[in-house]
């Protein structure tokens, strides 16, 4: 699929396996810049694995291993003498169970990234956690009490949180492995609406098991299936019109 | 109310249907096996916590004669003078527990560390042996291992040795709580501050130790309580000592082995120097140890943590 704009995030020939099981096979993806780009497919198809291997956190598992080229604004993140830490800071992560710190504060927890990269300013620490909670739709329930824990929170508060959290470092790219599926219903649409906000400043992958939600919130939609990337078009599009009889099949809900 | 799998009582429990009577007399059946096994685990409790009891009551019923400010304050005086007390004792342990502490507090958290963040590596499996071997030796043999290894090449008891046997003992107790309190910390924390662009290192120091922090406190506390008691390892290396404590380099006087001394010899006024002895260290351990309880149930009920 051709994009308009130069993408921001680029897979090429990306492999990835555990062990000697190979778990993606070949996926090329751009990401256009300020978009949401949704990755679809049925339970064990890779798009954990195939999102992890965008952040280096795939080589984080023991016994885990990559091919191919992930290029980060033209350069790529795969590249000697790369240091997974910096590209980290560039590439955040928002993950399924929401996960704040435990025994950290609510304020400790969205500035958490900046403290311990050795951030000591007051001022840019409290302006930072405050734009960063706002563009999480959190700061109007929190303002008062940013300094109770953040597992005092519901598990739709923690969960924007924890996007507040990743907000907060100002990665240009953000990643989603299926953020709302332990939530409930108005956490679930809140986090949706966010989407919406959040591409103005950032561009979202997210992963999705959920089809209405990523016919809902993405600009784009990557259909896997087996490791392999099946389909990959603007949302309307590939919802209406799929290409591929596989990613029709799996659309109208006859497998996966 | 009624559903397909039984009656659903009032308290949301569900029960079979009922078909005459037999449903009935097997209800009745079961809670009298019920009833029974309850009352032989309270049994089992009672028999475990009577010794608790059986021990403190008699300790504070023989030792509370001796007890004053004097105890605590005086050298013990020679056979037959009256009064005089263990402050050399109760100091004495205090140093070796302290010096103790020093140095065996930071190697077993950092072991404790190393077994639960790198666990699948071969050094930790190897790191892990080594601990598990470790508490399970007796501690006179690690008394003699030190007199071996430091008594002798020094050519002295001293208070060093006897803290270095303490702290040989503390590690491994240590060690293994960290280890335990910190694979409670799920992986998805360890993940999540790894994808926040934050070396490894500074995640396990800053976020996951720093979180379970009061979790390894506690498992410190009991470890120190635990090496106040020690005697056996202290007969070999710390000694004994009329005197107050002078320098880390000489024998000290210890509460354990004090306790020891006094408790088998002939004289009265030592045998209740003894058992005064026994109702401070015991009461020590069990306030250390319930304080560190109360702290933790304070925790828990606070702030959940995790
Ligand atoms: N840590 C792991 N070790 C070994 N195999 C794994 C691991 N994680 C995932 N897999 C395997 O990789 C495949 C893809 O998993 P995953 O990316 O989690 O799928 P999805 O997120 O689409 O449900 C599955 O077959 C899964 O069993
Ligand atoms: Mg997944």
């Amino acid at each position: 699929m051709k994009l308009t704009l130069e993408p921001i995030l680029s897979a090429k020939k990306v492999n990835a396996y555990f062990g000697a099981f190979q778990a993606i096979k070949d996926v090329s993806l751009d990401v256009a810049p300020h978009s949401v780009t949704a990755l679809i497919g049925p339970s064990g198809c890779g798009k954990s694995t195939f999102l992890r291997t965008l952040n280096r956190l795939h080589e984080e598992i023991p016994g885990a291993r990559f091919e191919g080229e992930v290029l980060l604004e033209g350069e790529d993140i795969y590249a000697r003498g790369m240091d997974p830490v910096q590209v980290r800071r560039k590439i955040g992560m928002v993950f399924q169970k929401p996960n704040p710190f435990p025994s950290l504060s609510i304020f400790e927890n969205v500035v958490v990234g900046l403290t311990l990269a050795g951030v000591r300013n007051r001022h840019l620490l409290e302006e930072t956690a405050e734009s960063a909670l706002k563009n999480a739709a959190l700061w109007d329930e929190v303002k008062d009490k940013l300094k109770a824990p953040g597992t005092s929170l519901s598990g739709g508060q923690q969960q924007r949180l924890c996007i507040a959290r990743a907000l907060a470092v100002k990665p240009p790219v953000i990643l989603m492995d299926e953020p709302t599926s332990a939530l409930d219903p108005i956490s679930t649409a809140r986090i949706e609406e966010l989407l919406g906000e959040m591409k103005k400043e950032v561009t979202v992958i997210i992963v999705t098991h959920n089809m209405q939600q990523a016919a809902r919130c993405s600009d784009h939609t990557a259909f896997f299936l087996l490791g392999e990337l099946v389909e990959h078009a603007r949302s309307p599009t590939l919802f209406s019109n799929p290409q591929d009889r596989r990613t029709e099949q799996y659309i109208t809900g006859r497998f996966g | 109310m009624k559903t397909e799998l039984g009656n659903l009582g009032n308290d949301g429990l569900l029960r079979p249907l009922k078909q005459g009577d037999n449903f009935s007399r097997l209800d009745f059946r079961r809670t009298v096996k019920n009833r029974v096994m309850l009352g032989l685990l309270g049994l089992a409790s009672l028999v475990a916590i009577l010794p608790l009891l059986f021990i403190l009551y008699y300790v504070i019923h023989r030792g509370i004669a001796g007890l004053s400010i004097r105890f605590f304050t005086q050298l013990p005086k020679p056979v037959g003078e009256t009064g005089g007390g263990l402050g050399n004792a109760v100091l004495g342990t205090l140093i070796l527990v302290g010096l103790g502490s020093i140095i065996g507090v930071p190697v077993g958290v950092a072991s404790g560390v190393y077994l639960a963040e790198y666990r699948r590596s071969k050094y930790a499996n190897v790191l892990r042996s080594a601990v598990e071997l470790l508490a399970g030796v007796p501690s006179i043999i690690l008394g003699i291992f030190a007199y071996a290894l430091i008594v002798v090449p020094m050519k002295g008891f001293s208070a060093l040795a006897g803290s270095i046997a303490l702290a040989v003992i503390l590690i491994p107790t240590v060690a293994k709580t960290t280890e335990e309190v910190l694979k409670l910390v799920p992986d998805h924390i360890r993940e999540a501050g790894l994808a926040l662009g934050l070396p490894r290192w500074k995640v396990i120091l800053r976020i996951v130790v720093y979180g379970s922090r009061s979790g390894i406190l506690t498992g410190v506390m009991l470890g120190v309580a635990r090496i106040s008691g020690e005697s056996a390892p202290l007969l070999f290396t710390a000694l004994n000592s009329q005197y107050w404590p002078h320098g880390l380099l000489n024998p000290i006087s210890s509460l354990p082995v004090q306790i020891y001394t006094y408790a088998i010899s002939p004289f009265d006024e030592w045998t209740q120097l003894a058992w005064t002895g026994s109702m401070v260290l015991v009461l020590f351990v069990l306030v250390a140890n319930l304080s560190m309880r109360a702290l933790i149930y304070q925790k828990g009920s606070g702030g959940k943590t995790k």
